[in-house]
């Protein structure tokens, strides 16, 4: 005896895990849906007229916020506009094949398309990476590059925000893995729904109450095309342990993924608890807690020969790197090093924060939003300690690292 | 049967499989079909397909494209030309 729909009566396909409630597939269809909407204008995540970019890896989350996005753009008319961005990490088998997804993507759902490939960032593809660094730490640094690379496209593409597809699983994940490593500083921002507002492009993430399991059926049933493979570095990854975690939590209990994530946004951290400060990288101008960010360190590790530098203790890493640094301004032979650095550096970093210091240059699309975070930048380094005394010199500096910048700008076509 | 999101690649990487079980006295249930799978048909890693006597949370099964959750799961009686899919969830993208 087929189980009933508990609204319609129809015959049930799905039990929902957050709710319970047995739906047939229109009424699934039609709460699935509502319920994103409701996340999307509860948060306000979107305003009139903004540019959205949405982080297209090709797989089953991101096909489908594609997909919604554009369906709740059209019915409830949010009058934004849609693009898709994708991060090549250089994965021979893995994202060479998923790439080929988002391309028909864009093709099916009618968006523009650009992809942005670790290789023009930083000069590295995964696969070199992993040959370097073993299959150790290679997520590390995988994660590290995607995150500011799904950024720098972003300003590239002079976009107002960046939607995610990480759904509600994912981030009962985040939550379950910054207990474990006492990442405070993570573990309070890892549930907020908006994050980057003071500093980065905002990054909204309209899935954040979605069970992944309803996200998979709903790309089912609808036969959505998405592409599902294991990376192929992947399998030595911490988050794999929490991700079996809190499947197995789930079906206990399928309510305890949105409980933790409950859990996650109700943590109050002591005042007590020393916060890391939020400044910006001083060679790349991206958002960091330390003088230099963890992607520039990875980054100069890899071009010296020294892999491991940004990986393990951060107070180890930033010894090193100011033996480097000291080691910079005494040894001239270092120098044609960290000329080719800069300039694998500069390629990137069109986008900068600090751009709309020399306002004049600074591409139009992105000179209001850049205007707003170098504000909230300035303030912020005046109230860090450590740059208390820097602003100006800073600022200089910053100055003539982006007409660099900006004059690659000017060359650039960004076509879609 | 059919295997999807990432499933697939646990059983020969081929998406779909006409499975012909064995004559048996008392009705084919999943909870029967499972071990038999193991044995038969996955190709790898058996950890990643069964946990117990139960698929590994995570995978999703569905029975004439119905949640199994809603046909009794382990206790679910298979008919002829039943159409059951295996999704797994735990693959990234």
């Amino acid at each position: 005896m087929p189980i009933r729909c508990n609204v319609c009566n129809k015959s049930a396909t799905l039990k929902r895990p957050k709710t319970g409630d047995a739906l047939c597939k229109d009424c699934f269809y039609y709460a699935f849906e509502e319920e994103i909407h409701k996340t999307i204008t509860d948060a306000n995540l979107l305003t009139k007229g903004e540019t959205v970019a949405i982080g297209a890896s090709g797989g089953k989350d991101s096909t489908v916020l594609a997909y919604i996005m554009k369906l709740l753009n059209d019915r409830y008319n949010y009058g934004v506009k849609l693009v898709l961005l994708s991060v090549d990490e250089g994965i021979t088998g893995y994202r060479d094949d998923s790439l080929e997804t988002v391309k028909r993507n864009q093709v099916q759902y009618d968006l523009p398309l650009k992809i942005i490939s670790y290789e023009e960032l930083y000069g590295w593809t995964m696969d070199a990476i992993v040959k370097q660094i073993g299959l150790k730490n290679n997520c590390t640094f995988c994660g590290v590059f995607r995150r500011q690379a799904l950024d720098r496209g972003a300003l590239l593409l002079g976009v107002d925000k960046i939607a995610t597809g990480h759904n509600a699983d994912d981030i009962a994940e985040t939550v379950i893995m910054n207990v474990l490593r006492g990442d405070i500083g993570r573990l309070r921002r890892c549930t907020a729904i908006t994050t980057g507002t003071d500093g980065a492009l905002p990054r909204c993430k309209p899935f954040k109450y979605t069970y992944e399991k309803e996200i998979v059926m709903y790309a089912y049933f609808k036969n959505l095309d998405y592409f599902s493979t294991e990376c192929i570095y992947s399998p030595n990854a911490y988050r794999g342990f929490a991700r079996a975690y809190i499947k197995d939590v789930e079906k206990i209990r399928p309510s305890a993924i949105i409980d933790i994530i409950h859990s996650g946004e109700s943590l109050s951290v002591k005042k007590e608890v020393r916060m890391p400060v939020q400044g910006v990288c001083e060679r790349c101008g991206y958002i960091s807690s330390n003088k230099v960010c963890k992607a520039c360190v990875m980054l100069e590790g890899l071009n010296k020969g020294l892999p491991r530098l940004g990986i393990g203790k951060t107070h180890k890493e930033r010894r090193k790197m100011e033996e480097m640094l000291s080691e910079r301004g005494s040894n001239s032979g270092s120098l044609s090093d960290m000329a080719s650095l800069d300039s694998a550096l500069s390629t990137t970093d069109q986008g900068c924060d600090m751009s709309s210091f020399d306002s004049d240059q600074s591409l139009n699309s992105n000179a209001e939003s850049s205007c707003r975070h170098s504000i909230s930048d300035q303030s912020k380094c005046c109230n860090n300690e450590r740059h208390a005394s820097c602003c100006g010199d800073r600022n200089c500096v910053t100055i003539e690292k982006i007409t660099i910048f900006d004059k690659k700008v000017d060359q650039k076509v960004i076509d879609f | 049967m059919y295997f999807s999101g990432g499933a697939e690649l646990l059983f020969d990487k081929k998406k779909k499989h006409d499975v012909n079980l064995p004559a048996k006295e008392t009705p084919w249930t999943i909870k029967d079909l499972l071990p038999w799978m193991k044995d038969n048909m996955l190709k790898e890693r058996p950890e990643l397909f069964i946990q117990g006597e139960t698929v590994r949370p995570g995978i999703l099964v569905l029975i004439n494209d119905a949640d199994w959750e809603l046909m009794g799961e382990l206790d679910y009686s298979i008919q002829n030309k039943d159409k059951i899919v295996f999704i797994s969830t735990l693959h990234g993208g």
